[in-house]
């Protein structure tokens, strides 16, 4: 799909003198909304659709029944309340590293603020076998985690690190050290003056980063592969479950759990886009 | 006649921009589009760029109707308010753009680059990019990038804007200078009426959409044509109820028929000139003085004085309204 | 803008509880992040570089980096295109549907791959509707390159339109409509102006996509099937050894794509702050 010359032409922008552009449809612009809408559909839309689809393929009773099933439920739940220790657990580490990698300085600080990304640039497979080798069967340091519900927690903890840090960090970069300067000459203590005058412009940055976190950690699959030891009703989370189910044919379970993954993951989107636009008004 | 616009409309939405705008540039000329801020002087300018499509209404430029060509095909220069230089570009190569675009011998770009070089005075900034010149010489290049492809018309939308005061001045007579000596037909749009009368040979007033006046300098300013024009020209203040200038009232220290009375309020002294606030018939009226003048009179608050306007003292409505 | 504040707290907050913030910070990323890495490469090393490099250069394995290489340039072109094209018509037009778009564009991030894969299979799979069709005229989407192209085409989907679309609203239109009164049409001024003035944008956003698509391994290990030797990527290539038992195999692979990764990381960390210079 090449870029197409409509998508090139002048546009109706308003002039220095601030008017909202009209909406004109012009033919090519028509066009190049029509060529992205199909892209994404083919590609996103439409195998999303027969998702939802295939779940409702035994009525609501069949989806009801696939999503009860004790080894389903066992692992929604598993992913779900990993997903919410991990969401936890990264709004206070990931907000306290990307306080120390602003306020702070240390030899080498720049290489770390540069791995904080190598979870993003980690294939999940290596990040499990990574985590693995230092805290499995073999592990040097003594720590078995492999196949605990604890080795889960520990994979997602490392999928989902760079996503508050990452958030946190530009806003902290922004802030006005004026103000914590006045609230000290007004006589606030460090713990007050970060609790009064920090926090509250980091929460809306925090709450995303830990909106994110939670999405990804439900969504996560590859990570949890091999530290989890897939143990049904033990250690398999949501995504594996899916995976067997659809090694096992069965796309109509597979589809329904998989469709109660996606209804979370966008529900947790949607309310971080909404408290966003709230926050965002009241600003 | 350069350029030739006639019952140009154009609406924003609900907001109508302009309104049924004819107007004529002459050949050569340096022409002002002068007017408040939101008043489609602009748009107008715009319009004739092809940067905008005017609801209706024909746009002639150099004899052609160009209404509907694309700002490519209509030979005109456009100098914009932050100058939309090609950031990447050294300065050489965005004054070339347009030459390199109409596939020119490089031979001959380097010879007219060099040139327009000369021309603003940029020579020793060739190579370097536009972040690294001041806001100043961007505009300069940005002029000498527009003059570079010969258009037939040169378009500025508020060229001194985005500058500082100083600058603006420079740039001003600057821009007068190149004017007289290259001679290409010249609309910019200003709402500095200042800048408008200092440097324009004929000033085009935009108000509303709707065009109040046309004329020179002096025209508009000795005979507006309307309460706006006269106002947005020049400073004014009510004497009953006609609207005068402020240093076109004789002040006396004597009754004498025509005059209407007044007592002194305040008299400032504002370096060459001497400002004086005075209550005529309860309503606030000030004059304008020379420092002699206010020598002459000797004024303090509190005394009667007697006000009239100069017998060839400007008035709105004298003037031609469009 | 640069990354890092000026020290001014060295005033403000005590040095013991500075001290304290950063051993815990820099405690938590050695044993989740440096610690675990550092062991795998010691552990791929153990035996010497030999068994790794020949481990790297097995049949199986170069086959692999092929597949994952193929699959890798395919979704990368795909998504710059798709990327840049509606980067434009989101910041330069307004249609009906575009909040709709935008939001959809972000769509791939709240899905887990597994799901990933199991949609496409249910579209494309051969005994689906339209997989059927095309696999009657000769193209077969799963447990074949072109569905884990797709699958990681998905995967990928917002981060080149994500990092171009700021930079575009950014630069504003004055550039190019300057260009079209010198003379410039539309391609040309696409090809002279505007993308230029996206290049670090559009490098970081390609990177990204590049760095994700290497990566894939949910998605990919659905929609393949895993054939050895026919659809498996270094990822899933990684995997299978490691249930074989062939950990010092499965170590090899990983350190090889934990290098591109690191390479990748610094790649866009050099990128990064070059955003600002447009």
């Amino acid at each position: 799909m090449a870029a197409s010359n409509a998508l090139l032409d002048p546009p109706d922008a308003a002039t220095t003198d601030r008017r909202p552009a009209p909406v004109r449809r012009r033919r090519g612009v028509g066009l190049g909304v029509g060529l992205a809408t199909t892209y994404l559909s083919l590609v996103v839309l439409i195998p999303l659709a027969a998702v939802a689809w295939r779940a409702g393929h035994g009525g609501a009773g069949g989806f009801w029944k696939a999503v009860t099933a004790p080894e389903a439920a066992a692992a929604l739940r598993l992913t779900v309340v990993s997903g919410l220790i991990v969401a936890l657990l990264n709004l206070v580490f990931g907000t306290l590293i990307a306080w120390v990698l602003v306020r702070d300085d240390f030899h080498g600080k720049r290489i770390v603020d540069v791995l904080i990304d190598l979870p993003f640039a980690l294939p999940t497979i290596v990040a499990g076998l990574v985590l693995l080798a230092l805290y499995g069967p073999s592990s040097p340091l003594g720590v078995h985690l492999a196949y605990a519900r604890a080795g889960v927690v520990l994979a997602l903890l490392f999928v989902t690190l760079p996503f508050v840090v990452r958030t946190v960090q530009p806003v902290l970069l922004e802030l006005d050290q004026e103000m914590e300067e006045a609230a000290a000459s007004l006589g606030a203590g460090k713990l007050t003056t970060f609790r009064r005058v920090v926090l509250p412009n980091l929460l809306p940055a925090m709450a995303a980063g830990t909106a994110l976190a939670f999405a990804r950690a439900i969504s996560e699959f590859g990570s949890t592969v091999l530290i989890s030891g897939n143990l049904p009703f033990k250690t398999q989370v949501a995504s594996v479950h899916i995976f067997n189910q659809i090694e096992a044919d069965n796309t109509t379970g597979a589809a329904a759990v998989s469709t109660v993954l996606l209804v979370v993951s966008l529900a947790v989107l949607l309310s971080l886009d909404v408290l966003q636009r709230w926050a965002a008004k009241r600003a | 006649m350069a350029i030739r616009v006639r019952n140009i409309t154009k609406s924003f939405g609900t907001f109508a921009a302009l309104t049924d705008v004819s107007v004529d540039i002459p050949t050569g000329s340096l022409t002002a589009l002068l007017g408040p801020s939101g008043g489609g002087k602009s748009t107008l300018l715009r319009i004739i760029a092809g940067l905008e499509q005017p609801d209706g209404g024909m746009v002639e430029i150099a004899g052609e109707d160009s209404t509907s060509l694309p700002p490519q095909s209509r030979n005109v220069g456009f100098v914009f308010q932050h100058y939309a230089a090609f950031k990447h570009l050294s300065v050489r190569r965005n004054i070339a753009f347009g030459l390199e675009i109409r596939k020119r011998p490089k031979a001959e770009i380097r010879t007219r680059v060099d040139e327009l070089l000369q021309l603003v005075h940029l020579e020793q900034f060739a190579d370097r990019l536009p972040a690294q010149l001041s806001g100043g010489q961007r505009q300069r290049m940005a002029l000498a990038r527009a003059l570079a492809v010969e258009p037939a018309v040169m378009l500025l939308d508020e060229p001194f804007g985005a500058l500082d005061a100083q600058v603006r001045r420079e740039l001003r007579d600057w821009l007068r200078r190149l004017h007289d000596e290259v001679h290409v037909t010249t609309v910019f749009v200003t709402h500095d009426q200042e800048e408008a009368m200092d440097v324009a040979d004929e000033i085009v007033v935009i108000n509303g959409g709707r065009i109040e006046q046309v004329g020179t300098p002096d025209e508009l300013y000795d005979r507006p044509a309307n309460d706006f024009v006269m106002s947005f020209l020049g400073p004014v203040t009510r004497l009953g109820d006609r609207a005068v200038r402020p240093h076109d009232l004789e002040v006396l220290t004597f009754p004498e028929a025509g005059c209407v009375a007044a007592t002194v309020v305040r008299v400032v002294r504002l370096g060459f000139e001497v400002r004086v606030d005075a209550l005529a018939e309860g309503r606030e009226v000030w004059v304008q003085l020379t420092r002699a003048q206010a020598e002459h009179l000797r004024l303090a608050p509190g005394d009667d004085v007697w006000l009239r306007p100069a017998r060839e003292a400007a008035s709105a409505g004298v003037g031609e309204a469009v | 803008m640069p990354r890092f504040a000026a020290s001014r707290t060295a005033t403000r907050t005590g040095r013991s509880s500075r001290l304290a913030l950063r051993v815990v910070a820099l405690g938590y990323l050695a044993l989740l992040l440096v610690l675990p890495v550092w062991l795998v490469a010691w552990r791929t090393f153990a035996g010497g570089v030999a068994p790794v490099w020949h481990s790297l250069t097995s049949p199986s394995t170069i086959h692999a980096f092929k597949v994952t290489g193929i699959v890798a340039l395919c979704t990368v072109v795909a998504n710059t295109v798709f990327g840049v094209g509606t980067a434009l018509l989101l910041v330069r037009h307004e249609f009906p549907g575009k909040r709709a778009l935008n939001a959809l564009i972000d769509l791939p991030l709240a899905v887990s791959p597994v799901v990933v894969g199991l949609a496409l299979i249910l579209i494309y799979g051969r005994f689906e509707p339209v997989g059927g069709w095309l696999a009657d005229h000769g193209v077969q989407m799963i447990f074949a390159l072109p569905g884990m192209v797709m699958a990681t085409v998905f995967i990928s989907l917002p981060l080149v339109v994500r990092e171009v679309v700021p930079v575009l609203t950014e630069i504003g239109t004055d550039q190019e409509q300057a260009a079209w009164t010198l003379g410039a049409g539309r391609i040309q001024t696409f090809r002279r102006i505007t993308l230029p003035a996206i290049r670090w944008a559009l490098a970081y956003g390609v990177v990204l996509t590049l760095a994700r698509a290497l990566g894939e391994y949910g998605a990919v290990a659905v929609v393949s099937g895993r054939l050895v030797g026919k659809t498996q990527t270094v990822t899933l290539l990684v995997e299978q050894r490691f249930q074989n038992f062939d950990q010092s195999g499965a170590y090899a692979a990983s350190f090889a794509l934990a290098a591109i990764a690191v390479v990748t990381l610094v790649v866009i960390n050099l990128l990064r702050p070059k955003e600002s210079e447009i």
